[in-house]
């Protein structure tokens, strides 16, 4: 770890990655040759109304190394739209100098050399020092995060959450939307939706059994700011009782929703809102849709699929802002609202470089006060790694390697199955593995690791299933995770085929022979939707495994072949 | 143990689960028949019957579909991947304020609703949209 004093002196290039308006001078940022939390902040107040935007946190209140996938293929009208463009192609479609500090914070390459240089990213107490820089500029900015905060570490699953209630009601958000609270349950959810000092919002939340909307999820809300009326829709991830277990929240009904979002949209403006901002974890490719389906939406926040962009996309008259994952990223959104529209707006994705902001001593206070009752348990080192472990990638990442690899060896089976969630934080070569490493890479309530018998035939099944959650050419077919990894178990997938086609060449790894669709393998995975999954819960398992090795090495995985980009 | 895809599902052995690979043309067929039959062979419009339902079944045992067709006095609805297609038929009086109608329907795997409207003047609308019934994936 480099002080804070080297940091200044390594810094290369751009400070902020400043959006649209504000884009374009990224060569003069790299003559200066420093970054300061000055630079990360800087930004010219715009307009009337400033919108600030986190989301996907995940539970990480410390920070962390996050490496950006080197592999996103998008499919249909979005192959090689960003945010499908990754390392060297993203850099260059930007124009971010290699080794800058853009470089690391926005795109893969390097990554590990580069982490030592800039440090870790993140820190909810770095995010509080940034939001309240943007508070002072403008006093009424709304501050809204985009969900998935009550999950992904040791202490949120320890407390079912409410460390990162508390401590994001210190940051006090004016509006949030959701998608992994949902899996704390239903009655955990209510309990603390019912305690939230501020809204909780969701257009596509309805009741189950009568299909209609809830009282506890309202569709919007309305803010008088600037001198004007902005109304934030809530629009929770579609697909969670799909890609999350649905025995968890009966209750609940998602969906895309596209026509109450569009009845939504005309309710807000017939209401008086000038501005109608989408809250959204759709992911990236489906509020792009949305956005040309449902007219009348000027700014959509988008969450869910982690990608971070330095400047908005532009669909017709609406915004798309991304702001990545991890609390790696905050975004601020000037707006200019006048006559009943938008007529400007100004965007800055602010990274969180934890050595060069200066975390906030009071928030600082809060985060401890939360991990102070588990700090030894969680800190305790399990082992150390020689290589780098990371999740992101549409097949595989060295994470899910381990993870797969202690499947096989702990449960004594032929094949492991990984499901393709994109949260995690990475480790860099050399750093030692702690307890809460593990958790921030496996936490859920339902993680137990099953063990069974599937046949060939069926494990093609699966892996067609899922690959058309990912490579459906129509977005709202998709559901915004990766490809189930896999391991022992080899596979050529074509991206470009319908359902049922895709997949090919099967083989099991250790004897090389093709899969038989006849034959029974056994199976070891965690993370089943199915109620009453019986297993050892998954961190055990990779704790047991990463034990035995001491020290973690691996080769890198080339099972997947990937054809039709 | 020998795996049946039925039985998958009740063991819950993975994150994921099935949806049938390929559509059954001799349902489709089945529709297409009923749809012949309903309007004897005439001509079929597009445009002023729009189906609401999910793109993505969360329960393929119980898919609300609703469909709105102004003008009408009938709406056929059929599902062309279930073994019987024809799900319901709604009429509609001239005092029907709005002519549209909502349901349940089970969806045996990922298929087509379909809706064929009749119209006040006789002729005939429809409107089709996908429903997608799989066990998922998992989400960011």
């Amino acid at each position: 770890m480099i002080s804070r004093r080297d940091f200044l002196q390594v810094g290369m290039a751009a400070s902020a990655i400043v959006g649209a308006s504000g884009f374009g001078n990224w060569a003069r940022l790299a003559a200066q040759q420093t970054l300061t939390q000055e630079q990360l902040l800087e930004f010219e107040t715009f307009g009337n109304v400033s919108l600030i935007h986190i989301t996907d946190i995940h539970g990480q209140l410390k920070p962390i190394y996050f490496r950006e996938p080197s592999i996103n293929i998008g499919v249909g009208e979005n192959n090689g739209a960003v945010p499908h463009v990754t390392g060297a192609e993203f850099r260059k479609l930007y124009g971010i100098a290699d080794g800058s500090p853009s470089h690391y914070a926005l795109s893969s390459g390097d990554f590990s050399s580069l982490a030592q240089s800039y440090g870790r990213v993140g820190g909810l107490d770095r995010v509080a020092t940034v939001i309240k820089a943007i508070r002072a500029d403008r006093p009424d900015a709304i501050l809204l995060d985009g969900g998935d905060t009550w999950h992904g570490s040791y202490t949120t699953w320890k407390t079912q959450a409410q460390d990162m209630f508390n401590v994001m009601n210190a940051l006090a958000p004016d509006a949030m939307t959701f998608h992994w609270e949902f899996t704390l349950g239903s009655e955990r959810v209510q309990e603390l939706v019912e305690q939230l000092p501020f809204a909780a919002l969701g257009q596509n939340i309805f009741d189950a059994e009568w299909d209609e909307p809830t009282e506890l999820f309202p569709p919007y809300k309305m803010f008088e700011r600037g001198g004007t009326k902005i109304a934030v829709i809530g629009q929770a991830f579609p697909y969670m009782p799909i890609a999350n277990p649905r025995w968890m929240f009966p209750e609940f009904s998602f969906g895309i929703r596209d026509e109450n979002m569009a009845a939504m949209v005309e309710e807000v403006r017939a209401a008086g809102a000038e501005c109608v901002v989408v809250l959204s974890h759709n992911g990236f490719d489906v509020d792009k849709k949305m956005a040309s389906v449902v007219p009348g939406i000027d700014v959509i926040l988008s969450g869910h699929t982690h990608d971070a962009l330095p400047e908005p996309v532009v669909v017709g008259e609406t915004i798309l802002v991304p702001s990545g994952s991890n609390g790696k990223f905050v975004s601020r959104v000037d707006l200019d609202i006048r006559d009943g529209r938008m007529m400007g707006y100004r965007t800055k994705l602010i990274p969180i470089f934890s050595d060069v902001i200066t975390p906030d001593a009071e928030m600082a206070a809060v985060i401890d006060a939360e991990r102070a009752p588990y700090l030894s348990e969680m800190t305790e080192v399990i082992g150390q790694t020689d290589s780098l472990l990371y999740r992101r990638g549409n097949f595989n990442g060295s994470w899910d390697d381990l993870i797969c690899d202690a499947l096989i060896r702990e449960r004594d089976a032929e094949i492991a199955l990984s499901p393709g969630v994109r949260w995690g934080p990475s480790l860099i070569p050399g750093q030692d593995i702690t307890r809460e490493d593990i958790f921030g890479v496996t936490s859920m309530s339902y993680g137990e690791a099953y063990r069974t018998e599937m046949d060939g035939a069926f494990l093609k099944v699966v892996l067609e299933d899922v690959a058309d959650n990912i490579f459906n050419p129509d977005p709202y077919y998709q559901q915004g995770g990766d490809m189930v990894r896999t391991g022992g178990l080899g596979y050529r997938i074509d991206v470009s085929k319908p359902q049922g086609e895709r997949i090919s060449n099967m083989t099991l790894l250790k004897s090389g022979e093709p899969i038989d669709p006849a034959r029974s393998y056994v199976v070891a995975g965690w993370a089943s939707v199915n109620e009453g999954t019986e297993g050892p819960q998954i961190w055990d398992v990779v704790e047991s495994h990463i034990r035995k090795l001491g020290t973690v090495s691996l080769q890198e995985n080339n099972s997947v072949d990937v054809v039709g980009v | 143990m020998e795996l049946t895809r039925r039985k998958i599902l009740a063991i819950g052995s993975g994150t994921l689960a099935l949806a049938s690979l390929s559509s059954l043309p001799a349902f489709a067929n089945l529709t297409e028949e009923a749809i012949s039959a309903l309007t004897g062979g005439a001509d079929m419009g597009e445009g002023s019957v729009t189906i609401i339902a999910p793109e993505i079944a969360e329960n393929g045992n119980t898919v609300p579909v609703g469909v709105d067709a102004p003008g009408a006095v009938e709406i056929t609805l059929f599902a062309d991947g279930n073994p019987v297609p024809n799900v319901a038929t709604f009429k509609f009086g001239p005092l029907s304020a709005s002519r549209s109608a909502s349901t349940r329907i089970r969806l045996a795997k990922t298929q087509n609703v379909v809706a064929v409207a009749k119209m006040e003047d006789g002729s005939f609308q429809m409107a089709k949209a996908e429903v997608k019934v799989t066990i998922g994936g998992c989400g960011g």
